[in-house]
């Protein structure tokens, strides 16, 4: 358990082989997971929000999909990561609330995964996997020696991606 | 220009605790009337917490908590979400249907949410109608959706609502009793971005 790393909401970490990245009970929030296999060099970042607004003198980087994935490349970049070797699983991006009419909070899930794949799109980094969408939480787990995500949920079990 | 809780001013601030002071008591009231028996209430705690913070509020991140989220609309447009632990959800039940020995650890039944759904929307409608008192505005809430999941999944809505504008949430924590079950729960009213401007004017503390 001492190998942990935990990644708030709105948070990024970096981790080396054998350590593991984990953040826990994602809801709406996207978890993006970054790997690069040869230096077994993982970065996750729980993403809130799709874009940065613009203007705002001091924002948390972490918290939308532009600004974070970005960051969370830098900071892998540091441990001996390269972009090239990068690889990208996602997960969360549900909607805990159903109502017919659905305003901006509640279909924000959707929006958040579409971000995340656009931005990894422009960076040319390929998704390999994602458990994405449906009604649910998870709880991830990023594991920096061979880039095995595994997704904990209550209603569903456990499964491996 | 938006205005997010880190924006605001302690004469503000304090006005949103009252307004969430006056609202709870509201909320009590109706159940205790609905009851009609005695439902003691403590001051309800005002917080404001950086959204780090926000999953841990009920315990660790993936504790079983339930969520009961309503749509506002009419003048003030957001949400509002009423959460508790699974052991106060099962408190509130057994004070609502008058029993006493449920178990508190069993999965609730369709009967105990459709309970609990109700619950949120008395507790929740006469919070808003306190609101509405208040701020001569109009304000209408929707029909209730629960959600039984890991607190950091349910906490992320209001999180993100009010991650739009800043990076801090507030909330209402009260605690109630009958005398044998006790209930402690969370409200959040969650404001759309604009609504912060009308529900700050309405009460007459805008810049």
């Amino acid at each position: 358990m001492e190998n942990i790393i935990k990644v708030g909401m709105a948070d990024l970490n970096v981790a080396v082989s054998p350590f593991i990245l984990t953040t826990l009970g994602l809801g709406s929030c996207v978890g993006v997971c970054l790997y690069d296999s040869i230096a077994k060099v993982a970065g996750m970042a729980h993403i809130m929000l799709p874009y940065s607004m613009q203007g705002k003198p001091k924002i948390n980087l972490a918290k939308y999909a532009d600004t974070g994935i970005e960051l969370l490349i830098s900071e892998m970049a540091k441990k001996g990561a390269i972009k090239s070797r990068l690889v990208a699983k996602l997960a969360g991006g549900a909607q805990m609330f159903n109502f017919k009419q659905e305003n901006d909070i509640i279909k924000i899930g959707q929006k958040n995964v579409l971000a995340c794949k656009e931005i990894l799109d422009d960076l040319n980094i390929r998704i390999i996997a994602e458990d994405t969408g449906g009604n649910f939480g998870r709880t991830i787990e990023l594991f920096a020696e061979d880039g095995r995500l595994m997704i904990r949920t209550i209603g569903f079990g456990v499964k491996q991606i | 220009m938006s205005i997010g809780i880190d924006d605001l001013n302690t004469n503000q601030l304090d006005v949103l605790k009252e307004i969430g002071n006056i609202g709870a008591g509201n909320a009590i009231t109706a159940l205790a009337k609905m009851l009609n028996k005695k439902v003691d209430m403590s001051v309800p705690k005002i917080k404001i917490l950086n959204f780090k913070e926000i999953p841990e509020i009920l315990g660790s991140s993936d504790t079983l908590i339930v969520g009961i989220l309503l749509e506002v609309t009419g003048d003030l447009k957001g949400n509002i979400l009423f959460v508790l632990d699974s052991s106060s959800a099962h408190s509130l039940v057994n004070i609502l249907m008058g029993r006493l020995d449920a178990d508190k650890a069993a999965e609730l039944d369709e009967i105990e949410i459709s309970a609990l759904k109700e619950m949120g929307n008395i507790l929740a409608g006469s919070y808003l109608s306190a609101l509405s008192m208040l701020t001569n505005l109009n304000i209408l809430p929707s029909v209730p959706d629960l959600c039984i999941d890991m607190a950091g999944a349910i906490l992320s809505v209001p999180a993100i609502g009010f991650g739009k504008v800043g990076d801090s949430v507030l909330y209402i924590e009260t605690e109630f009793t009958d005398g044998t079950e006790k209930v402690a729960g969370e409200f959040f009213l969650i404001p759309d971005v604009d609504s912060y401007e009308t529900l700050l004017s309405a009460l007459g503390v805008m810049g």
